[in-house]
C-alpha cells in the first residue's frame, strides 16, 4: 500500500475505496496472471475495457490474444469458448447486457450446461459467462432484464451473483477456478458501489455455494441476493424502528443453493420473505419459498412471502421505480407476517 | 420470373406439389459474377451522372439532410439536459438515413435498428414519438402500422428476419410491398443477419438489406468484425446481389436503394446494400470515443461530409442557391425549436400502463398486482 511511489495508477486507485467494477477487474487480472489458460473475450472488452470498464487494462497487460475483442455475435463468442475449453483453456466470456446474452442461450443450454454429463465426465466446461444484469440504472429497453431464472432452471450451470465489492472479487476468482460452467451475474446498478476493500490486500476467495448472514436478527428473515441486498438492509433498518429485528441472508449463489444457512436462519426467526427484482411468477422466489416451506414447516409462524418485480416485461426507465421492489413493499410484506393476528 | 410470381401469389395453403413445380428461386445460381459488388463504391456526386438526376429530388435530399443534421444536434442537446436517457447520433450518416426513407413508397415497410430514429422521422414519423424509446416513457412510442415502421430494434440484427417474413407474407398476399431492413456493420456478425439473408434469397422475398458501415461497432473497428473484402460481398454466398455504395453520397445511396427496391417490387428478389460511411459522433452520448480512435481519422471523414459534398455539387451546378440554403436551414431550425419545446414538457405517464398491454386480457395475477400498485399510488398521492 505505497502511496509515495510516482504516479502509478494502480497504487493511486488502491488508496481510494474500490468499486465493484474494480474488484471484478482485479479478479480477472489475478486469475490471468496466475494461470495462462485464462482467457477473457467478448464485445468491446479489449481497447475499450468493456462498456462498464470491467476489463479495463487487461488487453494491454496480457495482450489481445488473452483479452480479445470478438466479432459481434454472442452465440459465436460462447460457442467458440466451448471449443477453447475443450482444448484446455478457461474462457471468461463477457456478455454486454442481460438481454444480449439471449442469442447465446442455445450454446448455454444445449452444450455448456450438459457437456460434462453427456460425455460421462470426460469433457468438463470450465468457463465463466459474465452477465451484467438487472435494472435500476435507467437503461432503455433490453438493458435491465433479470434473467437468473432461465439459468437456474438449467441443470449443469452454477449461477452466482455478488452483492458486495469483496464478494465480487472472491466469487469471480472462485468462478474462474471452478471446473464447471458458471453464469456470473453482475448487478449492474452495484458496479459503482464502493467499499474499503483494497485491491492490494489479499482477499478471500469464497467457495461457490455459501450464503451469508449480512445482518443478524430475530423476528424474521429476508432472503435476498445481488441488487436487492442493499434494499433489504435498508428495509431492515427501517423495520427496526417499528420493533422488527430482521435478519438478512445474502444467497450469493443461486445454484448451488445454500439450504443450510437459509433454513437455519428461518428456524431461528420463524418467518421469511424472499426479495428479488426478477418476476415473481415462476421466479427464483417460488423455488426458494417452496424449499423453505418443505424444510422448515414446523418452525414457520406465517407463510413464506415473496416481494418481487411485477410479472411484466421490464418497464421503460421512467416507470421502473414502480416495478422494482423497494423498502416500502418489503415493509408491507413484513407487516403481513403477523399471520396469527390476521387468521 | 412470370412463373414464379404467379406461383407465390396463390393464397397460403393452396394445394401445390412442390416436387413437380419447384419455385425457380430454389434453383442454385451457377454464375456468381452478376451478384458481386463493384470493387469501388457507387458514386454519383462528382460524376456526370448528377446531370441525369431530377433537380427536385436533389433539393429534397439536401433539405432532408439539413433537417437530419439539425435533428441529431437537437437530440444530442436533449441528452445533456437530461430529457433523453441516451441518443445514438447519426451525424455523418444522414445520407443513409434519409435515402432509406425516400427510397420507399408509402405502402412499404421500414425495419430500423436502434440507431435509425432519423430514417423513421424522414419517413414521416412524429419526432417526439420516434424518441419515446430513448426518453424512456415507453419502449415503442408509435403505432408501427401507421407509418409502416417496425419498432426500433435494440438487440442487433434481430429485426432482419422479421423484415423477410413481412415481405414474404405481403407477396403471398399479392401485395407489391417491399421491406427495407437496416443494420450496422457490427450487426452483420450476428447469426440473425445470416439467417435473414438466407431466408430472403431462398424465398426470393422482396426485401432490401441496408448495412450502414460506419467503421465501428462501439469500439471495435471493421477489421476485427470481418475478413471479407466488403460486407456487400456477403450477399453472394446466399445467392443475392451485393451492392457497395458511398454512404455519404446521398444521391448514390438513393439511387442504389431505389434500384434495389424496384427490383424487389418486380419480383427480382432481395439485395444487400453496403453503404460505406462514418460515425462522426461517439457511439452514444455515454461513450468515450477517444479510447479507440484518433482525431485525424474523424477529420478526414469530415471533409467527406454528406452535406458538404452535396451542397458543393448542387451549388456549382446552380441547382441550389443562397435562398434555397436559407430556406432549408430555416425549416430545420423550426423543426428543432418545435422538438425542443415539446420535449421540454414532462411526459404524462400512467404507471397503471405497466399492466395494460402484457396480454390481451389481464391474468388474475396481473389484476392483483395492478390493484396493489393502485393502492400504493393512492397512498402516495394522499401523503
Ligand atoms: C444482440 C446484441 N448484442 C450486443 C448489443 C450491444 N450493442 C449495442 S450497439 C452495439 C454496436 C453496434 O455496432 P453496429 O452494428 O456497427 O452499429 P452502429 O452502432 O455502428 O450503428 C453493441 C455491441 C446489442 N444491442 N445487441
Amino acid at each position: 500500500m505505497t502511496t509515495h511511489t510516482t504516479a502509478r495508477p494502480a497504487a493511486k486507485a488502491a488508496a481510494k475505496p474500490a468499486t465493484m467494477a474494480q474488484a471484478l477487474q482485479r479478479a480477472m487480472r489475478d486469475a490471468m496472471a496466475e494461470d495462462p489458460t485464462v482467457h477473457v473475450m467478448g464485445e468491446d472488452v479489449g481497447t475499450l475495457g468493456g462498456v462498464f470498464r470491467v476489463t479495463d487494462g487487461l488487453a494491454k497487460e496480457f495482450g489481445e490474444d488473452r483479452c480479445t475483442d470478438t466479432p459481434l455475435a454472442e452465440a459465436g463468442i460462447l460457442g467458440a469458448a466451448v471449443g477453447m475449453a475443450m482444448y484446455g483453456l478457461r474462457p471468461v466470456v463477457e456478455m454486454q447486457f442481460d438481454a444480449f446474452a439471449y442469442p447465446a442461450f442455445e450454446q448455454l443450454v444445449s452444450h455448456v450446461s450438459r457437456m460434462r454429463n453427456r460425455t460421462r465426465g470426460t469433457m468438463p466446461m470450465p468457463l465463466v459467462v459474465r452477465i451484467p444484469y438487472g435494472g435500476g440504472i435507467g437503461g432503455v429497453e433490453h438493458h435491465s432484464d433479470s434473467s437468473e431464472i432461465y439459468y437456474m432452471a438449467t441443470p449443469g450451470l452454477h449461477v452466482v451473483t455478488p452483492a458486495t465489492v469483496e464478494d465480487a472479487y472472491g466469487l469471480l476468482r472462485a468462478a474462474i477456478a471452478s471446473d464447471d460452467p458458471v453464469v456470473f451475474l453482475e448487478p449492474k446498478r452495484l458496479y459503482w458501489s464502493k467499499s474499503d476493500w483494497s485491491p492490494e490486500a489479499p482477499a478471500a476467495v469464497e467457495p461457490i455455494g455459501k450464503a451469508v448472514v449480512r445482518r443478524p436478527g430475530t423476528s424474521a428473515t429476508l432472503v435476498t441476493y445481488g441488487p436487492s441486498l442493499p434494499v433489504c438492509l435498508e428495509a431492515a433498518e427501517a423495520a427496526a424502528a417499528e420493533g422488527w429485528d430482521l435478519e438478512v441472508v445474502d444467497l450469493r449463489s443461486l445454484v448451488p443453493f445454500d439450504e443450510e444457512t437459509v433454513c437455519a436462519s428461518v428456524r431461528r426467526t420463524g418467518r421469511a420473505v424472499v426479495v428479488h427484482e426478477s418476476t415473481g411468477f415462476a421466479g427464483p422466489g417460488a423455488e426458494i419459498a417452496a424449499r423453505i416451506t418443505e424444510r422448515c414447516f414446523h418452525h414457520l409462524e406465517a407463510p413464506v412471502l415473496r416481494v418481487a418485480g411485477f410479472d411484466i416485461p421490464y418497464p421503460p426507465p421512467m416507470l421502473e421505480r414502480h416495478h422494482l421492489p423497494g423498502v416500502d413493499r418489503i415493509l408491507d410484506a413484513v407487516a403481513r407476517l403477523q399471520w396469527e393476528a390476521q387468521s | 420470373m412470370q412463373q414464379r410470381s404467379s406461383t407465390v401469389q396463390e393464397p397460403p395453403g393452396a394445394a401445390r406439389d412442390y416436387r413437380l413445380t419447384p419455385p425457380p428461386a430454389w434453383q442454385p445460381r451457377t454464375d456468381p459474377a452478376p451478384l458481386l459488388p463493384d470493387a469501388e463504391p457507387v458514386r454519383v456526386l462528382g460524376t456526370d451522372a448528377v446531370a441525369d438526376a431530377d433537380p427536385a429530388l436533389l433539393r429534397r435530399l439536401y433539405a432532408e439532410l439539413i433537417r437530419g443534421r439539425r435533428y441529431n444536434a437537437q437530440a444530442t442537446a436533449l441528452t445533456k439536459q437530461g430529457r433523453l436517457a441516451v441518443y445514438p447520433s447519426t451525424t455523418g450518416q444522414e445520407a443513409c438515413e434519409v435515402a432509406a426513407a425516400l427510397a420507399l413508397e408509402e405502402r412499404d415497410w421500414l425495419f430500423p435498428s436502434y440507431r435509425d430514429t432519423l430514417a423513421a422521422v424522414a419517413r414521416g414519423l412524429d419526432p417526439v414519438e420516434a424518441l419515446t424509446l430513448l426518453r424512456g416513457d415507453w419502449h415503442t412510442g408509435y403505432d408501427p402500422h401507421e407509418h409502416r415502421i417496425a419498432p426500433l430494434s435494440t438487440p442487433l440484427a434481430t429485426q432482419l428476419p422479421h423484415a423477410v417474413g413481412l415481405a414474404h407474407a405481403a407477396r403471398l398476399k399479392g401485395d407489391d410491398v417491399v421491406a427495407l431492413a437496416m443494420v450496422g456493420d457490427g450487426g452483420t456478425s450476428e447469426g440473425d443477419f445470416h439467417k435473414a439473408l438466407n431466408f430472403a434469397a431462398v424465398w426470393q422475398a422482396p426485401v432490401v438489406f441496408l448495412v450502414q458501415n460506419n467503421g465501428f461497432a462501439i469500439s471495435v473497428p471493421l477489421a476485427k468484425q470481418t475478413a471479407a473484402p466488403s460486407l456487400a460481398h456477403k450477399a453472394v454466398g446466399y445467392g443475392m446481389p451485393g451492392r457497395l455504395v458511398d454512404g455519404n453520397d446521398a444521391v448514390a445511396v438513393h439511387q442504389v436503394l431505389t434500384e434495389a427496391v424496384t427490383r424487389a417490387r418486380r419480383g427480382g428478389g432481395p439485395t444487400l446494400v453496403e453503404a460505406v460511411t462514418y460515425r462522426i459522433d461517439a457511439h452514444t452520448n455515454a461513450d468515450d470515443a477517444t479510447r479507440y480512435r484518433g482525431d485525424a481519422e474523424v477529420e478526414t471523414w469530415r471533409a467527406h461530409d454528406p452535406i458538404v459534398i452535396l451542397e458543393r455539387e448542387l451549388t456549382e451546378r446552380g441547382i441550389l442557391d443562397e435562398d434555397g440554403r436559407r430556406a432549408a436551414a430555416e425549416d430545420a431550425e423550426e423543426m428543432a425549436a418545435r422538438l425542443r419545446e415539446r420535449m421540454n414538457a414532462d411526459p404524462v405517464l400512467d404507471p397503471m400502463d405497466l399492466f395494460a398491454h402484457v396480454y390481451a386480457e389481464k391474468t388474475a395475477q396481473l389484476r392483483e398486482q395492478a390493484a396493489q400498485l393502485r393502492a400504493e399510488l393512492d397512498a402516495e398521492s394522499e401523503a
